[in-house]
C-alpha cells in the first residue's frame, strides 16, 4: 500500500521493536516500556522543541543502522535522536550510560535545596524518582547551594527557583499555549533563572499548565500550597462542560473536599489534555464536576499507598538507602515540634496524622 | 621568512580605505569569480585548496560549502562568525581592523559560491569600533559596485549586514549565533538538523570564521592548487596566530604551518622568546579550550620529534600527549606562572559563559570552579583532584554543544600533565599562598608526568 508508513526495526537493550520512521529512540523505548525507557526530565511529547537539555535520557548507540553499522562515538540524547533501520541501542545494558546518567543526576542535585519535606511536589516529583532510581547515596558537593531572589508570579502560581532544573518545559508551554509569553529564562549558566521580566504576573487562561509540566516543585499551585501531602489525597478522574478546554481533569480529594485540580497524567507523567485556569483554580467543589472514576496510579507511587500502614520507619530505612552510612543529625525535630513523637507509631495511623493522634499517645 | 597571503598588505598606509586597497590589487578575486567562474567552480577551487575552517574545529571549508542544501525557492545564507571571544584569540580582530576590505572581498566571493544574497557578519559586541570600520568598508564596496544588485553585470545580487553580539562567548557557537542573529536568546540548537540544512530562519546556512572567509581571496587569486602547496599535509595555506602571555613580542603572526613550535616561540620573526629571560613552562597553543601542554611535550612529541605549528603535529599523540590547533590563540606561560591559578581562571570563564541549557555544563562548570578556587587558596583536599577529574569526565561528550568539552579539556589536561603541581598546592597550602611551584620538571626531556588516574 502506498500510504503505509515506513517501518524501522530498532533494538534497544536486546529487545527489537518496529517503529515508524521519524520516531525518537526515547519513544521507541517507551513502546517497549519498563526499565528500557530512559528517564526524561525535559522532553515532553506535547511540547514542540522540548528535550535535549537535561541529558538524563542519554543512551549508547552501538550500531547506527543496517546501512551504516558504525557505533556513534558519543552518548546521544534519546529524546532528540531518531531511530534508523537496524539501529542498536543500549540503555540499561550499557555501563557507560549508567555512569553518565549517575553523573547527570549528581549534577542536577548539587544545587537542589533538597527541601522535599516542605515541597508540595514531594511524592509526585520526577527528580525524586530519578534520584532514587539512578542517583548515588550521597553527594560529593560541599559548597553552599545556589539561591535566587524571589519573584512573585501572581495569585495562582508559586515559583521556587532553587528547585528548578531549567528543563524549559514551562517556557515552551507558555510559548505554545498562550499568545503572549511573559516568562522565560533570564541570565545564563548556573545563574540562569526562570522569571518574568519586570515582575509581571503570569496571567493567561492556560498558563496554569506550567504547573503540570514542571517536573519538580519549582512551579506549584498557590491555591493548594501547603494544604496537604499528595499521598493523602485520592485522585479521581472527572470532567465538566468547559467552554475553554476539554474539561477533563483529575480531582485530588480528601473526604468531600477537592484540594486541587490537575490535568490527567499518563504513565510518563505527561498530561493528556491541557486544561484552563478556570477548571484548575476556580472549580474546587465536587458539585462542579462529573466523576468518571478513580485515577489509575502506578503501584510504585507513594500516592497509591495513601496511608502510613506498614511503612518502614525512617531510622531503619536510612542506612539502607544511604549505602550503610548513618545520617547526620542536624536538628532533633522533637525538640521543637509535637509532630512525630518517638512514642507514636506512625505506621499504626490510617491516613494523615492529626494533632489529636499525638495527644493520645502521651 | 614565511609566505604571507592575508596580512601581506595589512600595513600599507591607508589600506583600510577602498582606493588604496583596490590599487593594491583588491577585489580581483571578485572579478575573477563573477566574470569567469560558476558558483560551483568557486567551491571546487576552495575544495582543492584544502582550506580548513579557522574558527577552531578545522573542518574543510570547501566540503562544508558543498554540503549546503539547495532546495528550489528557499534562500540560502552565509554568516561570517566574527564573535571571537575565546580567551587568547584576537586574530580576527586584527584582520578586520587593519584590512577590512579583505573580509568584505572574501564575503562577496563566498556569497556568490553559496548563492547567499543576504550575508551577515555577526561580530563580538565588544568590538564596537570595528563595526564602524566594517560598515564603512561595506559602504565603499557598494558605492564602487561590488555589492548591491547585479554585481559586475553577473546577475548576482548581494548585500552584507553587520550585527553586533551582546557579549556572550556562547554566541560564537554557530547555532547559538544563528539563534542570536534571529533575535532570540543565544542558546545552541540541538543538532541535527545542521545549519547546512536548517540554519538561519530555518534556511540552509553556512557559518564560517572571518579568517576562513578572508583566505578565499588568495585562494582565488593564486588558485586552489597553489594554495594547497603551501604548508604540509592537511594543513594547507597560511594561518593567523595570536600570540600572548610571557613572550617578548605578543601579537598576530601569519605563519605557513611549516615552522616548529620552538622556532615560533624563540625566533625574532615571531614571539622573540620568553620575556625577561625566563624559561618556558607551559603553553596553550590554540585558544583557551585546547589542552595545555608542559614545555617538554610542547616542543617535542611523545615520539621525540619536533612539534610543528600545524593541525596534525599539534594534535599528535591525541589528548594523552598532544593538543590542538584550535583557533590559533597561542598562550605562553613562563616558569613563574601557576598552572592551578591559570586553570581556575579558565574554569571561571567557562562557568560564566555556559548558556545553562544542559545540566552537565551548567552545574559542572560551577562546581569545578569552586573546587579549583579551594585548591588555589589553600583549602583543597587531595581527593579534590580526583573529584575534578571525575566531574570533567562527566561533562565531556555529554552536552549539547562543544562548550561543555571546552570547559572540561583545560581541567583534564592540567591535571593530566601538572598533577604534582595540584598535589603540592594541597600538601603545602601555606607555601602555595606565597610562592609558585615553579618550573619543576616540566621542561625536562621526556618521558614525563604521571599518567592520569582515570
Ligand atoms: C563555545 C564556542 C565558541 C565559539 N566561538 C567561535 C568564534 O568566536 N569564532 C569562530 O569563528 N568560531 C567559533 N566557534 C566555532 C563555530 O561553532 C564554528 O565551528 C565556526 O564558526 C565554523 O567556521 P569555520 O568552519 O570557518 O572554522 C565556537 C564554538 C564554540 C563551541
Ligand atoms: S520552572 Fe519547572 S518547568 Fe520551568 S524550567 Fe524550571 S523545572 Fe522546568
Ligand atoms: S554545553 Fe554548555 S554552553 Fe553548550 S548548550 Fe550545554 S549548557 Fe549551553
Ligand atoms: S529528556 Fe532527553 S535530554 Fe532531557
Amino acid at each position: 500500500m502506498a500510504d503505509q508508513p515506513k517501518l524501522f526495526k530498532v533494538t534497544i537493550d536486546n529487545i527489537t521493536v518496529e517503529v515508524e520512521a521519524g520516531t525518537s529512540i526515547l519513544n521507541a523505548a517507551r513502546m517497549i516500556g519498563g526499565d528500557v525507557a530512559p528517564p526524561a526530565m525535559c522532553y515532553y511529547s506535547k511540547l514542540k522543541g522540548s528535550g535535549g537539555k537535561c541529558r538524563t535520557c542519554l543512551v549508547e548507540v552501538s550500531a547506527g543502522s543496517t546501512a551504516d553499522p558504525r557505533p556513534m562515538p558519543k552518548l546521544v540524547a534519546s529524546c532528540r535522536t531518531n531511530v534508523m533501520d537496524g539501529m542498536v541501542v543500549k540503555n540499561i545494558t550499557s555501563e557507560r550510560v549508567q555512569d553518565a546518567r549517575k553523573g547527570v543526576v549528581e549534577l542536577l542535585l548539587i544545587n537542589h535545596p533538597l527541601d522535599c519535606p516542605i515541597c508540595d511536589q514531594a511524592g509526585e516529583c520526577h527528580l525524586q524518582d530519578l534520584s532514587y532510581e539512578h542517583g548515588a547515596e550521597g553527594t560529593r558537593y560541599e559548597f553552599p547551594r545556589r539561591q535566587f531572589e524571589k519573584h512573585n508570579l501572581g495569585p495562582y502560581i508559586q515559583l521556587h527557583m532553587t528547585r528548578c532544573i531549567l528543563c524549559y518545559r514551562c517556557v515552551f508551554t507558555a510559548d505554545q499555549l498562550t499568545n503572549k509569553r511573559v516568562h522565560g529564562v533570564l541570565d545564563r549558566g548556573d545563574h540562569a533563572e526562570i522569571a518574568t521580566y519586570i515582575e509581571k504576573a503570569l496571567d493567561n487562561d492556560f498558563i496554569g499548565n506550567v504547573i503540570d509540566v514542571c517536573p519538580v516543585g519549582a512551579l506549584t499551585d498557590k491555591t493548594f500550597r501547603f494544604k496537604n501531602r499528595v499521598w493523602f489525597l485520592k485522585p479521581v478522574d472527572a470532567h465538566r462542560n468547559c467552554p475553554k478546554c476539554s474539561g477533563k481533569v483529575t480531582l485530588w480529594h480528601r473526604g468531600d473536599e477537592v484540594f486541587r485540580v490537575t490535568g490527567r497524567k499518563d504513565q510518563w507523567g505527561e498530561v493528556q489534555d491541557w486544561i484552563c485556569n478556570d477548571c484548575r483554580f476556580e472549580k474546587k467543589k465536587t458539585s462542579d464536576w462529573v466523576i468518571d472514576g478513580p485515577t489509575k496510579v502506578s503501584r510504585h507511587s507513594v500516592i497509591s499507598a495513601n496511608h502510613y500502614v506498614d511503612t518502614v520507619k525512617p531510622h531503619e530505612a536510612l542506612p539502607e538507602v544511604m549505602g550503610g552510612r548513618q545520617p547526620r543529625l542536624l536538628m532533633n525535630i522533637h525538640s521543637v515540634s509535637e509532630v512525630n513523637k518517638p512514642t507514636i507509631d506512625l505506621s499504626k495511623i490510617q491516613g494523615p496524622a492529626h494533632s489529636g493522634d499525638f495527644k493520645k499517645g502521651e | 621568512m614565511g609566505r604571507k597571503l592575508l596580512l601581506e598588505k595589512a600595513h600599507v598606509p591607508g589600506i583600510r580605505s577602498y582606493d588604496v586597497y583596490r590599487r593594491e590589487g583588491g577585489y580581483r578575486s571578485v572579478e575573477k569569480a563573477l566574470k569567469t567562474m560558476s558558483p560551483d567552480q568557486v567551491t571546487e577551487e576552495v575544495k582543492k585548496s584544502g582550506l580548513r575552517g579557522r574558527g577552531g574545529a578545522g573542518f574543510p571549508a570547501g566540503m562544508k560549502w558543498s554540503f549546503l542544501a539547495k532546495p528550489e525557492g528557499v534562500p540560502r545564507y552565509l554568516v561570517c562568525n566574527a564573535d571571537e571571544s575565546e580567551p587568547g584569540t584576537f586574530k580576527d580582530r586584527y584582520l578586520m581592523e587593519f584590512i577590512p576590505h579583505l573580509l568584505v572581498e572574501g564575503l562577496i566571493v563566498a556569497s556568490y559560491a553559496l548563492g547567499s544574497n543576504r550575508t551577515f557578519i555577526y561580530i563580538r559586541g565588544e568590538y564596537a569600533w570595528i563595526v564602524d570600520i566594517l560598515e564603512q568598508a561595506i559602504a565603499e564596496a557598494k558605492n564602487n559596485g561590488w555589492l548591491g544588485k547585479n554585481i559586475l553585470g553577473s546577475g548576482f545580487d548581494c548585500e552584507i549586514y553587520v550585527q553586533r553580539g551582546a557579549g556572550a562567548y556562547i554566541c560564537g557557537e554557530e547555532t547559538a549565533l544563528i539563534e542570536s542573529l534571529e533575535g532570540k536568546r543565544g542558546n545552541p540548537r540541538i543538532k541535527p538538523p545542521f545549519p547546512a540544512v536548517k540554519g538561519l530562519w530555518d534556511c540552509p546556512t553556512v557559518v564560517n570564521n572571518v579568517e576562513t572567509i578572508a583566505a578565499v581571496v588568495p585562494i582565488l587569486n593564486i588558485t586552489g592548487e597553489e594554495y594547497a602547496k603551501i604548508g604540509v599535509g592537511k594543513s594547507t595555506g597560511t594561518k593567523l596566530i595570536s600570540a600572548c602571555g610571557n613572550i617578548n613580542k605578543p601579537g598576530v603572526f601569519e605563519i605557513d604551518m611549516t615552522i616548529s613550535v620552538e622556532e615560533f616561540i624563540y625566533s625574532e620573526e615571531y614571539c622573540g622568546g620568553i620575556a625577561n629571560g625566563k624559561r618556558l613552562k607551559a603553553c596553550i597553543p590554540g585558544g583557551s579550550s585546547v589542552p595545555i601542554l608542559p614545555a617538554n611535550l610542547l616542543l617535542k612529541t611523545a615520539k621525540g620529534e619536533a612539534r610543528m605549528m600545524n593541525y596534525e603535529s599539534l594534535s599528535d599523540g591525541g589528548f594523552a600527549t598532544g593538543t590542538m590547533m584550535g583557533s590559533g590563540g597561542f598562550i605562553v606561560l613562563d616558569e613563574d606562572q601557576c598552572v592551578v591559578r591559570h586553570t581556575l581562571t579558565l574554569a571561571r570563564f567557562y562557568r560564566h559563559e555556559s548558556c545553562g541549557q544542559c545540566s552537565p555544563c551548567r552545574e559542572g562548570t560551577g562546581w569545578m570552579e569552586k573546587i579549583l578556587k579551594n585548591i588555589e587558596y589553600g583549602k583543597g583536599k587531595k581527593s579534590d583532584i580526583d573529584l575534578l577529574w571525575d566531574i570533567q569526565r562527566k561533562i565531556e561528550g555529554n552536552t549539547i554543544c562543544p562548550l561543555g568539552d571546552a570547559a572540561a579539556w583545560p581541567v583534564a589536561a592540567a591535571i593530566r600533565h601538572f598533577r604534582d603541581e595540584f598535589e603540592w598546592h594541597v600538601q603545602y597550602p601555606n607555601a602555595a599562598q606565597n610562592r609558585n611551584y615553579g618550573l619543576a620538571h616540566y621542561a625536562d626531556p621526556l618521558p614525563v608526568a604521571a599518567a592520569p588516574k582515570a
